[in-house]
């Protein structure tokens, strides 16, 4: 098992719903998924949103396209229009997950840098 | 085999894009969105002043420049940009068609503004999705109140002989969707075609972000990203289709960039309700079928609720953003120094707000503690200080004290450039559920 951030197996894309905040986590490749179905629960979410998700996290899974899909509830400052986020829509909690690290079997961790 | 182009992912976005759908290649639909979900408050406004006024202006303009490309091609256009005021857009366009002999149709009947307290009479509670809150807290203040219809109102115009559809508040997959239903004579219980439509619109419904705009893959190597093409949908009839761009544009289509795109504002992926139908987002096959080709097969749906979604907006008091730049050296001490001065004096103010929020940009601002600490010699730092409130008048002297800081704070500081910043009217959104029984659209198609 090796330590490695999400950024290298995975990319993500956000965006908001009122005061939702939903995170769509992607493997980079077919093999990734099922260690992202394993690693990246939503307890996990959860405590790496610490201070900027203040509800409950909700995950989704969509295995057809290798995919993950969090809901941060309240993580928005209210959402829309009354928040006081420059990330008001929290287009950038994307990058934001892909900082966690997790544990990936030596045989899978990536060589290359997809992201650098 | 139709292609459907979408021109425009909200409203701000190119103005060029539509034009060049139009111009580079061949399509038969061009759809474009115009309505974000507080958009309909700001054209309410504008229609109390002016009676004339209350729908997107942009479109009109864009149906101007592009004249005669639109007679010449003979394509179709579906736009809500009609806002609260679709008649008013459909005199404009026809007007800058210079009466061409084009049959303009207009979706309406979504504008329940003035029923809502007849509907609250009858039990309608119109109670706040997210908090459950019945609409009767905010009544007093409510600016605009409109149903989404979907693609079956479109659907409806163009069967009518509709070369160009304008609608008040629809659905954004239901601009793709209504053309489908139309051309393929899709029946309101296919659910899988319906559902198959639904996420081709919602798949183009954000622009180029679906062709390589935003995209976090390889990103440095999108080619030609000052020329992006916007994205075609290639449907078929089965409700299998292709996501294309023309040739010659930049940007790049891969299973990638769609599967991002798919996400997008995405919720419980199996259940992606809309009014025509429930799409199942785990049923998408998807695969890549050529250069800047993604094909999308297998896609399953479930009947439509009984329910229209409301779109509310209402007035929920006023905000203030301010921001002052700290440059080397200690530029994170100076910009923190400065915030907590500020503080201080808003206290010795007896000033109260609803929320008063600090974010350092170029340190945290977007990702908060997991941006961790920045380097000591950090080159700059902007210090921004947003305040909300109900006041109007706390808020307007939260803004008076921005400015001073960069006499009579820490030093090396800039970056006030326009002067005080600007006080708000927060217009929020009040997201509803409404029997369907309760609206109708209603559909009228001109020659003009």
């Amino acid at each position: 098992m090796a330590r490695v951030k999400l950024v290298r197996i995975a990319h993500a894309r956000s965006g908001d719903k009122g005061d939702t905040a939903n995170v769509g986590l992607i493997a980079l490749k077919p093999e990734y998924y099922p260690v992202l179905a394993r690693e990246v629960t939503a307890e996990r979410v959860k405590e790496h949103f610490a201070g900027i998700c203040l509800g409950q996290v909700e995950r989704f899974e969509l295995p057809n396209l290798g995919a993950l899909n969090f809901l941060l509830h309240e993580s928005l400052d209210g959402g829309g229009t009354l928040s006081l986020k420059a990330d008001a829509q929290g287009k950038t909690y994307s990058a934001a997950l892909l900082r966690m690290e997790i544990d990936v079997p030596d045989e899978l961790v990536p060589k290359d840098h997809l992201h650098s | 085999m139709i292609r459907i182009a979408n021109g425009q992912g909200f409203w701000g976005d190119s103005l060029e894009a539509p034009l060049e759908q139009i111009r580079r290649g061949p399509i038969d639909y061009l759809t474009l969105d115009y309505l974000a979900e507080v958009t309909m408050s700001i054209l309410q406004k504008q229609r109390s002043r002016d009676p004339r006024a209350g729908y997107a202006r942009d479109f009109v303009e864009m149906i101007g420049r592009g004249a005669v490309d639109i007679v010449a091609s003979n394509i179709k256009i579906v736009a809500n940009a009609g806002g609260v005021n679709p008649e008013a857009c459909r005199e404009a366009v026809a007007k800058a068609l210079n009466h061409r002999g084009m049959r303009i149709g207009v979706v309406a009947g979504d504008n329940i503004l003035g029923r809502l307290d007849d509907l609250i009479a009858r039990g309608v509670e119109l109670k706040n999705l997210d908090t459950g809150e019945p609409l009767a807290s905010i009544r007093p203040r409510v600016q605009s109140a409109n149903v989404y219809f979907g693609g079956e109102a479109i659907a409806m115009a163009l069967a009518q002989g509709a070369q160009i559809v304008i609608t008040g508040r629809t659905t954004d997959t239901g601009l793709v969707l209504g053309p489908m239903i139309h051309e393929f004579q899709w029946k309101a219980d296919e659910w899988d075609k319906l559902a198959a439509g639904t996420i081709a619109g919602h798949t183009v419904e954000c622009g180029a972000q679906c062709t390589g705009g935003n995209c976090q893959v390889d990103w440095r190597n999108i080619p030609n990203m000052a020329d992006i093409g916007y994205p075609i949908i290639e449907a078929e009839p089965d409700g299998t289709f292709v996501i294309t761009k023309h040739d010659g544009t930049g940007g790049r289509i891969t299973v990638e960039s769609i599967k991002e795109q798919l996400l997008y504002e995405m919720g419980d992926p199996r259940t992606y309700i809309t009014p025509d139908c429930i799409a199942d987002f785990t049923s998408i096959h998807l695969e890549q079928v050529g250069p800047d080709r993604v094909r999308f097969s297998g896609i399953r749906g479930r009947p439509a609720t009984d329910m229209y979604k409301v779109s509310i907006s209402y007035s929920a008091g006023f905000k203030a953003i301010g921001m002052l730049m700290y440059t080397w050296p200690d530029a994170y001490a100076k910009a923190k120094a400065a915030d907590q001065i500020l503080r201080q004096r808003l206290d010795r103010l007896g000033l109260r707000f609803d929320a008063i929020r600090t974010e350092f940009a170029g340190v945290n601002a977007c990702h908060g503690p997991l941006a961790g600490e920045p380097p000591r010699d950090i080159a700059e730092v902007a210090l921004r200080v947003g305040v909300r409130s109900g006041d109007r008048a706390v808020v307007e002297r939260f803004t008076k004290e921005i400015a001073p800081l960069a006499l009579n704070g820490p030093p090396t500081v800039t970056g006030l450039g326009s002067g005080r910043p600007k006080v708000e009217e927060i217009v929020a959104y009040w997201p509803a559920l409404m029997p369907k029984t309760e609206a109708s659209p209603e559909i009228s198609v001109e020659e003009t």
